[in-house]
């Protein structure tokens, strides 16, 4: 018997704790009634016709969000990994920007940008042109649609690329010879093999759309709808109706845990041996005189959800009216120092920092531990950890947040109220996350390292300490970033989970988008950038070293 | 940094006065509160109060109080509640001082238990209408709540004068309004209009498409921006500070009546620094702060030595519609119920 075992199995035990207690909870408490379980609280959440509502602008939403990122990053994928695109690096270091930009940050600069009247860019057109309409409208439907996806597409993006970038070119040369036309080629040779990650890109996105808070709670709320994660939210106000949102969270954790199954048999499957990794050349194909209009498109998407979100964000902290010309006398630091000098701005910030920390510092470790103890299969059953570690992934923020709540306000586990609740939902949801990237760092680590060492007589532990973890140590601070940007930018758990004293920044800049306060979101909103693209730039430092470090 | 807000500047003067004030009153007992208090070392204050505002009365507080800081909790009024109760039903007591703008919640409260018994100094002389009848709580301030448009936008001729002005179809996709749900000073003003109108009025109201935002400080920033060139409702001291600011904007008190919203304060039975909550609570009743909310902030009290800028209305001149605290506890659900209903979210 391996010594280091209980080590493992204690490790395994935390992580069935830390998932089936609060589902198990979740469960309990939408079946409860006066006198034993009852379906009563379903009953009412799908005979209500504004819940009803609720889940349908929900579906609407995902849906379009789904195939506009698709419509959006796949064609951007492309470009990227397979023509001779100009600043491809540019452009992926735009779209990493894009993808770490918290998507409420994003709603928030467009309510200044295409708000129907003051919205900047309206006011512009009609200037421009003397209409009397807006160009365009952010409150409604079709613009949280949009906002969401200029905020989405950089998954469909990712997952794409990353294929085609393993897909040789000879397979469609050799079709191509054979008299296929490029059309004929794209559709039947390199359509099909990328066609998996394109349909589980798109079931990503819907996935994200599904689960955001913060972005509906700006954009969909002011024009009179709720989607199913503002209307959970919005059942937690006097007098609480916790088991309706207990009854109306499982829906949307049914939904994802369906879609992910789906998008896990659709990977699954791959089937195609072209891309297999290793091997065959890629060519990139020249786009002749489409060279410049695609790199302007490209970029015309990336002004939506950088430049000019920035731009807005960057004048709205040093404008006294957001809305006026940006002349001498609107130049101000009054919002800065009005934010700063706020109690509870500060103690938020404290907040954030230690609970970024912290559950990246657990997050990292947990995962490292778990990626290795799977990779190495040093348990029985490490496949069922291996599907545990990554469930949390079907669990949206909100929901995640309805199920501590239950869990942890009653005895004999009070932790509402403490940062421990918070730190609990962080761990929890960014479990994933970290557990792909320490995943990927240990398969790049070849045991035979570590055969060595046992055979010298060092315990698991010891070559654990000595030889592994000084191997996957950029790859372990990597998922530490992942994990810190993934927990700062929280809030569709903490909106849920908060007390005074344990608010974070996204919280203060949820609270404060409700007051009307734009100067010190902004302010926030940049401070919360800066922190996030600190962390962005260690990670590339890390990595980047590692790939030239492998490839010599 | 540099750019201190103008008022904390201003403010030094009025911290002396303040504390030659409070030092008038007898010494020795004086002392002895002061020290339990700061033994204690902070107040936390769940207040309704405009963010600006709240953090302006907090240092005015720990300028004349050193040692003892305020820790400001601000949200919308029925959010407070929802805290509270929330934090109860979890067995966290972290509340000293609660304040809201929605008179119902301390019908509640008090019902509950949860309320401490105290009359803050100088409490007895307050109107009629700012005290309750078994001494657990009091009118902090006051606002009506009242119409306002943007005068780059829309005419003095052209702007809506009565409520019901506000139903004519040209206001179609023109107007703001904040929400219940959220604020008290807005759950209030539902219910006066209900009575006054009845709940056919936001039913109409709800077809011109109102653009929904939260804190009834919100529509001030709204009609100032251009996003909307109505409000229909809010507090009438956020469209007077906007005014104020330099902002084209322009309020109108309906003739049929402005309805006027209290803002009760009280302290928690279960209070973790009790004795900085009374100091507190004493401090906020205090003839120069009370001035200090009619002056920089544009608040009615029910102090009856303030004296108000010129340039606002005096509370006795208006037109007021009054609700009753009891009646607004009851309805609470409703009120929020049924704006849902006609406004959708």
């Amino acid at each position: 018997m391996e010594r280091s075992l209980p080590v493992w199995v204690l490790a395994a035990l935390a992580l069935v704790l830390l998932m089936a207690l609060p589902l198990g909870w979740l469960g309990y408490v939408s079946l409860g009634g006066e006198d034993g379980a009852t379906l009563a609280h379903y009953r009412q959440v799908f005979t209500d016709g504004a819940l009803r509502q609720a889940l349908w602008n929900t579906v609407v939403l995902a849906f379009w969000v789904g195939l506009a990122s698709l419509a959006i990053g796949a064609p951007m994928a492309w470009l990227a990994a397979r023509t001779d695109l100009p600043g491809p690096r540019l452009i992926r270091g735009l779209i990493l920007a894009s993808f770490v930009t918290p998507p409420f940050l994003g709603a928030f600069a467009w309510v200044m940008l295409a708000g129907p009247n003051a919205g900047l860019l309206n006011k512009l057109y009609r200037s421009l042109t003397g209409a009397e309409g807006p160009l365009l409208n952010v409150f409604g439907m079709p613009g949280l649609i949009f906002v969401v996806t200029i905020y989405t597409f950089p998954y469909v993006f990712i997952m794409i690329a990353n294929t085609l970038e393993l897909i040789p070119s000879d397979v469609e040369e050799a079709a191509a010879m054979l008299g296929a036309s490029r059309l004929r080629v794209a559709l039947s040779v390199t359509l099909p093999m990328v066609l998996p990650a394109i349909l589980s890109g798109f079931i990503l996105a819907v996935l994200q759309a599904l689960a955001l808070f913060g972005s509906p709670a700006i954009l969909a709320l002011p024009a009179g709808f709720h989607t199913v994660t503002t209307q959970i939210w919005a059942l937690f106000q006097y007098p609480p109706k916790v088991e309706m949102a207990a009854a109306f969270s499982v829906p949307l954790l049914l939904a994802t845990a369906l879609l992910l199954t789906l998008q896990k048999r659709l990977l699954g499957r791959r089937g195609y041996a072209a891309i297999g990794g290793k091997g065959g050349r890629r060519r990139r194909i020249p786009l002749g005189p489409w060279r410049l209009p695609a790199l302007a498109a490209c970029l015309g998407v990336l002004a939506c959800s950088i430049f000019l979100p920035y731009a807005i964000l960057a004048k709205a902290a040093f404008a006294r009216a957001w809305a006026q010309p940006l002349t001498a006398d609107n130049l101000t630091l009054a919002n800065v120092a009005f934010t700063f000098q706020q109690g509870s701005t500060r103690s938020a910030i404290l907040n954030t920092l230690e609970l970024g920390v912290l559950t990246a510092c657990v997050g990292a470790g947990l995962a490292a531990l778990l990626a290795y103890v799977i990779n190495r299969k040093l348990i029985p059953g490490h496949q069922a950890l291996a599907f545990l570690t990554l469930a949390p992934v079907a669990i949206p923020g909100v929901v995640l947040a309805v199920a501590l709540f239950v869990t942890y306000t009653r005895p004999p586990l009070l932790l509402y109220g403490s940062l421990t609740i918070l730190f609990i939902a962080y761990l929890t949801k960014e479990l994933p996350v970290g557990y792909a990237q320490s995943d990927a760092t240990f398969k790049g680590v070849h045991p035979e390292l570590e055969e060595a060492g046992r055979i010298l007589g060092a315990g698991r532990l010891r070559v654990l300490g000595e030889i592994t973890a000084p191997l996957a140590r950029s790859g372990i601070i990597a998922t530490w970033c992942f994990v810190f940007i993934g927990v700062i930018r929280e809030l569709s758990a903490s909106i849920i989970l908060f007390t005074p004293n344990t608010k974070v920044i996204s919280v203060v800049i949820f609270d404060l988008k409700e007051e009307g306060e734009f100067g010190a979101i902004a302010v926030l909103g940049l401070f919360m950038l800066l922190m996030t693209f600190a962390a962005v730039l260690v990670v590339q430092t890390l990595l980047g070293r590692d790939f030239v470090g492998g490839k010599e | 940094m540099r750019a201190a807000r103008p008022a904390a500047c201003s403010s030094v003067p009025l911290v002396l006065a303040l504390s030659v004030a409070l030092a008038a009153a007898p010494a020795l007992a004086q002392d002895v509160r002061v020290e339990a208090a700061r033994k204690e070392g902070k107040v936390v204050w769940y207040t309704s109060l405009a963010l600006s505002s709240a953090e302006r009365v907090a240092k005015l507080f720990e300028a004349a109080y050193p040692g003892i800081t305020v820790e400001v909790q601000r949200t919308g009024s029925e959010r407070i509640l929802q805290r509270v109760m929330q934090e109860l039903q979890a067995n966290l007591r972290l509340v000293d001082v609660i304040h809201t703008s929605d008179a119902g919640h301390f019908v509640l409260l008090k019902e509950k238990k949860h309320l401490l018994r105290y009359t803050p100094a100088g409490a007895d002389a307050l109107a009629p209408g700012f005290k309750d009848r078994d001494g657990y709580y009091y009118g902090l301030r006051a606002t009506v709540n009242v119409i306002a448009y943007n005068t780059k936008i829309v005419t003095a001729a052209e702007a809506p004068k009565t409520w019901k002005d506000l139903l004519d179809p040209k206001w179609k996709g023109r107007l703001v309004t904040a929400h219940p749900g959220y604020s008290g000073v807005i759950a209030t003003h539902v219910l006066a209009l209900a009575q006054l109108h009845g709940w056919d009025y936001w039913k109409q109201l709800a077809q011109n498409r109102v653009m929904l935002v939260q804190s009834a400080v919100d529509p001030a920033g709204v009609v100032a921006s251009g996003e909307r060139p109505v409000a229909v409702d809010g507090g009438d001291y956020t469209f007077y500070q906007t005014k104020k600011k330099g902002n084209p904007v322009e309020i109108v008190y309906p003739k049929e009546g402005v309805p006027l919203v209290v803002s009760p304060t009280a302290i928690a039975a279960w209070a973790p620094h009790p004795n900085a909550a009374k100091l507190f609570t004493d401090f906020t009743f205090s003839r120069e702060l009370q001035q200090v909310l009619a002056d920089s902030e544009g608040l009615y009290t029910g102090h009856p030595e303030v004296r108000y800028p010129a340039d606002k209305p005096r509370l006795s001149d208006l037109k007021l519609l009054q609700i009753d605290p009891e009646e607004l506890q009851k309805r609470n659900e409703e009120i929020k119920k049924r704006f849902v209903e006609f406004f959708g979210a």
